[in-house]
């Protein structure tokens, strides 16, 4: 019963949403990209779509410089 | 006959470059560079945005030159374009992307580039690219201040996402933005988006 986080083994929780995990994690950086499975959940979906067990998560944050 | 295959190829690539459009968002160093590289190369059209004007404080990394400080960057770039290569177009505005309405200047062209400075902007701006335009190849940066570490840039793939990603770099606000890397991840963007336009066939 885990899932991957940007390559970290975690437990998973049921009924888990990403909005959830993100916290659990303590990501607070302004978030770009959340994959599960190699598929694009759009911000808006953050707190309706659950992480199901044995996915694997990435999560990109983007840094100021350009 | 080699010669004549890699003159044929060569003339196929220049071709499509030439027919191709590249939108940029943002002309400081990631922007600048990155539209210095696609004109160099031949791109046909590139659709510029940026509100901001040319300072001293830009040339350490920035493709602009001493008497242009003052001068709006859409402008200044566009004149240091035109002395490259003066077949290019290129489209301006001269103007602050805002929330609600960033996707609008690149609604006709092939691809765009993220060249923006803050990470909030960045986050928007990607995120309203996929919304919106979710057909369109999208290449973003994140990771470009400091100096060395060259080999821990990556390119991260996420859908019709392109992502020059150094996930060990830290921001502008506690690092340098020096000209190496600044042009180094420039260069990535507009090297990916060669092979995004290009494909992979070579």
């Amino acid at each position: 019963m885990s899932i991957e986080v940007n390559g970290k083994n975690v437990d998973w929780v049921q009924n888990e949403t990403v909005t959830g995990l993100l916290k659990r994690m303590r990501y607070t950086f302004p978030l770009v990209v959340v994959k599960i499975d190699d598929k694009v959940v759009s911000k808006q979906d953050f707190p309706k779509v659950t992480i199901p067990d044995k996915s694997k998560i990435a999560v990109i944050h983007m840094i100021s410089g350009g | 006959m080699v010669k004549l295959m890699n003159k044929l190829k060569s003339d196929k690539i220049k071709k499509k470059l030439k027919e191709s459009s590249v939108g940029i968002a943002g002309l400081g160093g990631l922007g600048s560079n990155a539209a210095a590289a696609l004109a160099r190369a031949g791109i046909g059209r590139l659709v510029l945005v940026d509100f901001d004007k040319v300072e001293e404080d830009n040339l350490t990394r920035q493709y602009y030159f001493l008497d242009q400080i003052g001068k709006s960057k859409t402008e200044a770039m566009k004149e240091n374009l035109e002395r490259i290569n003066p077949k290019i177009t290129v489209e301006i505005y001269n103007k602050k992307l805002e929330k609600g309405t960033m996707e609008k200047p690149f609604e006709d062209v092939d691809m765009v580039i993220e060249a923006l400075d803050n990470a909030e902007t960045k986050t928007t701006f990607i995120e309203e690219i996929l919304l919106k335009l979710p057909d369109k190849p999208l290449v973003a940066a994140s990771g470009v201040a400091g100096y060395g570490h060259s080999d821990r840039i990556k390119t991260n793939r996420c859908g019709n996402l392109y992502l020059c990603y150094d996930e060990k770099a830290k921001s502008c606000d506690e690092d340098v933005l020096l000209a190496p890397r600044v042009a180094l991840m420039a260069n990535w963007e507009a090297n990916l988006a060669l092979e995004i336009i290009l494909g992979e066939d070579r």
